[in-house]
């Protein structure tokens, strides 16, 4: 891998002049809103207001408008929660661990990334507020101080999912918002009318490109990547054993933890490709920083995560075979050829066998194909959450009480309508915030100038 | 050297690229000034040093500090209230569960250093500040796209009128102007 994802500086293109990027990513801000951004956003805001709906029915009638029941008690609400955080990953991924790595090919996607993460995040975490069923006691998840000592079971995964999320988007809000600082100082200094001039001076927090803040930003930069990375690791960790810490067959394997951190990042490398080509279709400007080279080494990422799922799922399925568990063996025959035959089979095809094309060099150069690679990974491992979440309920130790899921009108919603819910926040960032890091593409380009 | 109208903060010269504002940043801390800043659109390497303007970064030590405060504290918290306060016996299984409070304290390590970079930073640099003099200096809004600059504050124990002036423009600058206050 280390030596596939070395930069290799061959095909960079002509040199912009100093100036001349920083002109680029603040002419999509500053001119007017393009067409295709007014129509995204409107099916975006018109998912999202579904969405709205979805939670607010929930809210006032109570969860049973999902279609989960005993045995299936976790649903749409669960299966989106961890695809959502899955989606999140590839973003610190990206911004904390290849920074790490020294891998400056990172900088195309770095800054959107983490914006993604953010917003992935906001977004999941809309589930588990609304599945308690109870949104408004939400705070018995924390530790408050209370008269009758009651306090979160600390031996619950449960527990440690919400504390291992809420750090995870405070830790990223922060990283994400110092990297920002001083592309929002060149925003500032880029606009000519007085509102722009106040928002973005405001948001700059006065800063002054002085060499000494340089100097501590970048260290804290550094810093919070090496915090960050650890981090991203653990919580998608503590997701997967919210399901191996419970004795269900189907969830009961310690291959967990390391299976779901790396769907999550194929998950979210597939987003953030397809954002990057739609971000480099939309904006003329930015296609000489988005270039098909930097797509190629996500696309090896994306490649290498997958086998790394595919082998999650060979390992699950022997696990289940060797320790010949009487009611674990059903499940994952039934699975294959039971009622939920056609989601564990799409499920295998788009995340194991699809993903083969990208071995070849002309597919990871076909937009077209890699979008369609990418739109079925995301299939494919929302899929995926679901066969382990609601699939793996189905089959209880209690043979008779054996369920098969059933999808209401509301459950539809809530699979459409987060993307909704998801792309209206992005769009509005790549509306009023650099979407790519001004300082580091520069910086980057005076270094592969110089080299 | 210009007419100065009585409150001057300093100094401050351009450069095209960042070379020619490291080389002028030696020459600064060679001649002595030691209230001098480097200003460029991007992290130019080894330009806090060569100002000598790199010393006394704490924000390690916030973070180390941030770490552990963090974990004794989450760990603590479980300890408290799931052990001392509300202990609860399941199957006789051990009241101190150890192991099992390390995700959190882990986490709370994480949030700790996290939060305590972002106190450091903040502490050192001294921003949020919503005005500066060095922006009155001409062309300053370029600092943060496609000029590099080299300031030096009338408040160094060096600086005069004349001298300051003279040594910035044998930097070989494209312009050398005065920061009003």
């Amino acid at each position: 891998m280390s030596s596939q994802s070395i930069p290799q500086q061959a095909p960079a293109p002509p040199l912009p002049r100093l100036g001349e990027i920083t002109e680029t990513v603040t002419n999509t801000i500053f001119g007017k809103a393009p067409l295709w951004w007014l129509i995204a956003f409107g099916i975006s805001s018109a998912l999202a207001g579904a969405f709205v709906l979805v939670l607010g029915a929930v809210a006032l009638f109570g969860t049973g408008l999902w279609g989960i029941n005993v045995p299936i008690v976790w649903g749409m609400g669960i299966t989106n929660l961890v695809f959502w955080i899955g989606i999140g990953h590839a973003g610190t991924f990206i911004s904390a661990f290849l920074l790490l790595m020294r891998q400056s090919w990172r900088n195309a996607f770095s800054r959107y990334a983490e914006a993604m993460t953010l917003f992935a995040l906001a977004t999941a975490g809309m589930f588990p507020l609304f599945h308690v069923g109870r949104p408004e006691w939400i705070f018995y998840f924390a530790p408050y101080p209370n008269t009758m000592i009651l306090n979160p079971q600390w031996l619950s995964p449960l527990v440690w999912d919400a504390i291992a999320i809420s750090t995870y988007g405070g830790i990223s809000a922060i990283f994400w918002f110092l990297d920002l600082i001083p592309d929002i100082a060149a925003m500032r200094d880029k606009a000519k009318r007085p509102i722009p001039r106040a928002f973005y001076g405001f948001l700059a927090l006065g800063w002054r490109s002085d060499s000494n803040h340089w100097e501590r930003l970048h260290k804290t930069a550094y810093i919070l990547a090496a915090l960050a990375t650890p981090l991203v690791i653990s919580v998608h960790s503590v997701v997967g054993l919210d399901f191996a810490i419970g004795n269900l067959p189907g969830w009961h394997h310690s291959i967990f933890p390391p299976y779901f951190v790396a769907g999550a990042i194929f998950s979210g490398l597939a987003m953030t490709v397809i954002v990057g080509i739609v971000l480099r279709s939309g904006y003329e400007g930015l296609k000489d920083f988005i270039t098909m080279d930097h797509i190629d080494k996500a696309l090896k990422l994306m490649l290498i995560t997958g086998l790394l799922v595919t082998y999650g799922y060979m390992a699950e399925t022997f696990g289940g075979w060797y320790k010949a568990d009487a009611f674990e063996l059903p499940l994952i025959i039934e699975r294959a050829i039971g009622p939920y035959a056609p989601f564990y089979l799409a499920m295998l095809f788009f995340n194991c066998i699809l993903i083969q094309l990208l071995w070849f060099k002309p597919v990871r150069k076909n937009i077209a194909l890699i979008l369609v690679i990418c739109v079925g990974i995301l299939i494919g491992m929302w899929l995926e959450r679901f066969v382990i979440v609601s699939v793996s309920l189905s089959y209880t130790y209690l043979a008779p009480t054996w369920e098969v899921f059933n999808f209401t009108f509301w459950d539809i919603l809530t699979i459409f309508g987060p993307f909704g819910f998801f792309f209206a926040q992005f769009l509005v960032f790549i509306r009023f915030l650099p979407s790519l890091p001004i300082s580091e593409t520069q910086q980057h380009a005076v270094e592969v100038a110089h080299a | 050297m210009p007419e100065t109208n009585g409150c001057i903060y300093g100094y401050i010269a351009e450069f095209e690229d960042s070379e020619s504002l490291l080389e002028a940043a030696h020459r600064t801390r060679e001649a002595g000034f030691r209230r001098a800043r480097g200003h460029s659109p991007y992290y130019v390497e080894g330009l806090a040093d060569a100002l000598g303007d790199n010393t006394g970064d704490l924000i390690a030590w916030y973070v180390l500090g941030g770490i552990l405060l963090g974990g004794v504290a989450f760990f603590l918290l479980q300890f408290i209230t799931g052990a001392v306060w509300y202990p609860l016996n399941i199957g006789a299984r051990p009241i101190v569960a150890w192991q099992a409070w390390m995700i959190i304290t882990f986490e709370g390590s994480v949030l700790g250093g996290g939060l305590a970079a972002l106190l450091g930073l903040v502490l050192q640099i001294q921003l949020p500040l919503p005005y500066h003099p060095i922006f009155n200096a001409p062309d300053f809004h370029l600092a943060s796209s496609s000029r590099f600059f080299l300031s030096i504050e009338a408040r160094d124990p060096l600086f005069d009128e004349e001298g300051t002036w003279q040594f910035l423009e044998s930097l070989e600058p494209t312009k050398v102007s005065e920061v009003t206050c």
